[in-house]
């Protein structure tokens, strides 16, 4: 029991750092970390703040409703200057950059975005003091964007 | 000239956060997809979008996007926007083969 407590409690620990968010960085294919590294200019990226909503089982990946928003309290002092969304294996790694304005009560933004397959999803903010926030989700898609042609 | 659909509430108290809601016909043509005889489309994408509030003295940004091909078609934007004033709101897409749209919409108080 002596002897086996601690190497259980090692290879638990260990599972746990692979499962855990800023593992996640280090898995992503070197296309997508390149293209975020390019927004966050090359700030460390922390987990948290950016909350990304979006269906984990996607029907039809054509027009899936993804929402964003990032907790900030929008002052001239504090605010989001763009939130950028990445994916792993579109044809291009981009999804859409947002800018918010003076105006923009909350950093919050809807739209449907296009997935071809199942992958995983990067929501980075980039705040106006330089440092960067993510949240990254992992979504399942049953029938693919971009497959199909014209109809 | 693409249709447009642009929301916004019907009663508008003063400082209160708004959602305003556009819509744009627009075929989001990737630049991947084969087209009916197998050659590739060429991309007809919506690049940019924004949306400026001029209150009579100033013109200040409210939100921006740079959209990529993964955006679906008919382009879809929801964002917030703080009524501190009446003005006027002014969308603004722009795109690939010279696409250009401007819309322009009067933002009343209650």
């Amino acid at each position: 029991m002596g002897c086996t407590g601690p190497t259980r409690r090692q290879a638990i620990a260990s599972f746990a750092v692979l499962l855990s968010p800023a593992a996640d960085a280090a898995v992503w294919p070197a296309d997508l970390a390149a293209a975020v590294a390019a927004f966050t200019r090359g700030a460390p990226l922390r987990e948290g703040r950016v909350t990304l909503e979006i269906a984990e089982l996607v029907d039809n990946g054509n027009a899936v409703p993804l929402s964003l928003s990032v907790q900030s309290p929008m002052t001239p002092a504090d605010h989001v200057v763009a939130v950028a969304v990445f994916n792993e294996r579109n044809p291009q790694r981009e999804v859409a950059l947002f800018g918010f304005g003076p105006r923009s009560a909350r950093a919050q933004v809807s739209t449907r975005i296009r997935l071809a397959t199942s992958q995983k999803l990067v929501a980075v903010a980039r705040m106006n003091d330089g440092s960067c926030w993510s949240r990254t989700v992992d979504v399942i898609v049953t029938i693919a964007a971009c497959i199909e042609g014209e109809s | 000239m693409a249709r447009t659909l642009i929301t916004l509430p019907a009663q508008i108290r003063r400082d209160e956060v708004i959602e305003v809601r556009t819509l744009v016909a627009h075929p989001m043509e990737t630049g991947y997809r084969p087209g009916a005889d197998g050659k590739v489309l060429p991309r007809d994408l919506i690049r940019r979008f924004s949306c400026t509030f001029d209150d009579g003295v100033t013109k200040d940004l409210v939100f921006s996007a740079e959209l990529f091909a993964a955006i679906s078609a008919n382009p879809f934007l929801a964002f917030p926007l703080r009524a501190t004033s009446g003005g006027t709101l002014i969308f603004v897409w722009e795109g690939d083969n010279g696409f250009r749209q401007t819309e322009t919409v009067a933002l009343r108080l209650a």
